[in-house]
């Protein structure tokens, strides 16, 4: 979107516009490729054949440049928090984040002993939707997906910022 | 075939024996009690001599080392490595052991005898803060270089904060 984005009044035009264009970014949710534990697994499951995300247009890009939608799936240590925040940083806007599993979205189970674990990957980036589980099933993933697809759906990028 | 290869009948204590014979007063102690693999304690600036030479003895011929650990039993007590040996040509093993201090942490490295302990090596400095006498480049391995203390030493205190993330969740 780019340039386009939140620059016009509300009218006719704009609102369908915007209705056209997220429906097309809702049916295209890219997701950034990079699994950090257990969860990456149930999401390449969620990515084959048997669940097949690309229904969804939800294809995994090897790069942040191409993706719109980053699943932090598995544990962020602090070691990989650092990185995981400059892939955020590196994705272009619009983007959003789904936190995968109990690890990202709390600590999981280094909730207390976990010297190397960050409790919880927002406290580095901001997250749109938890998904429960350790680790989710695929079903639990696509519903996340689906439940960032009616998010996007209620979005306005084109209408100008209140601010 | 190597895998049909009998078992060769030396024991572990004739090994605690020969290298008694041969070490002297560098042998400390064998345990055979109370452990789960017969272990031979030596000195731990000895270790590597120790090692060659079950390494290149024609009767031990100990030319794998499965697996070098660090180990704190506790905050008051010594820190220690434990060497696991293993003979794929003759199918024997051997548990060797070495005991240094809290403070001043010092083994002798056996990097350049074993390929594989490089690396063991700097997981214990790395989670230990064993120092490896000898290693040809000894940082750490898992965690980042700017890490503060030995996080597997039991009387490690975790950091509230590392580059400004919290590490401990408020309650």
């Amino acid at each position: 979107m780019g340039a386009l984005n939140h620059k016009f009044n509300e009218n006719i035009l704009i609102t369908s516009l915007d209705k056209l264009l997220n429906w097309s970014r809702s049916g295209s949710e890219w997701y950034f490729q990079f699994g950090l534990a257990c969860c990456a697994i149930e999401m390449m499951s969620a990515a084959a054949a048997r669940h097949d995300l690309e229904r969804f247009g939800a294809m995994p890009r090897s790069s942040p440049r191409q993706a719109d939608v980053m699943i932090v799936a598995g544990t962020v240590t602090l070691k990989m928090a650092t990185r995981v925040k400059r892939l955020y940083e590196q994705m272009a806007e619009p983007k959003y984040v789904i936190s995968m599993g109990s690890c990202s979205n709390s600590g999981g189970p280094y909730w207390q002993h976990g010297y190397h674990v960050l409790k919880g990957v927002d406290q580095i980036i901001p997250v749109d939707i938890y998904i429960p589980g350790c680790p989710p099933r695929p079903e639990a993933l696509i519903e996340g997906l689906m439940h960032l697809q009616k998010k996007m759906r209620e979005e306005h990028v084109l209408e100008k910022k209140e601010d | 075939m190597f895998w049909k290869r009998k078992k060769t009948d030396v024991t572990e204590q004739e090994i605690y024996a020969d290298l008694s014979k041969k070490f002297g007063d560098k042998i400390l102690e064998f345990m055979e009690e109370g452990t789960h693999n017969p272990t031979v304690i030596v000195e731990a600036d000895q270790i590597g001599k120790i090692v060659s030479y079950l390494k290149d003895d024609e009767r031990f011929q100990f030319d794998s080392l499965m697996n070098l650990a660090g180990h704190d039993p506790g905050a008051e007590s010594e820190l220690s490595v434990i060497y696991h040996l293993y003979s794929t040509e003759l199918k024997h093993y051997i548990t060797l052991k070495v005991f240094t201090s809290r403070e001043e942490a010092v083994v002798a490295s056996v990097a350049n005898i074993y390929q594989t302990a490089n690396w063991h090596e700097r997981e214990a400095f790395d989670l230990y803060g064993i120092k490896f006498d000898g290693h040809p480049d000894l940082k750490r391995i898992l965690l980042e270089d700017d890490w503060e203390g030995f996080p597997l030493r039991k009387d490690y205190v975790p950091a509230e904060f590392y580059r400004g993330m919290r590490i401990e969740k408020v309650k």
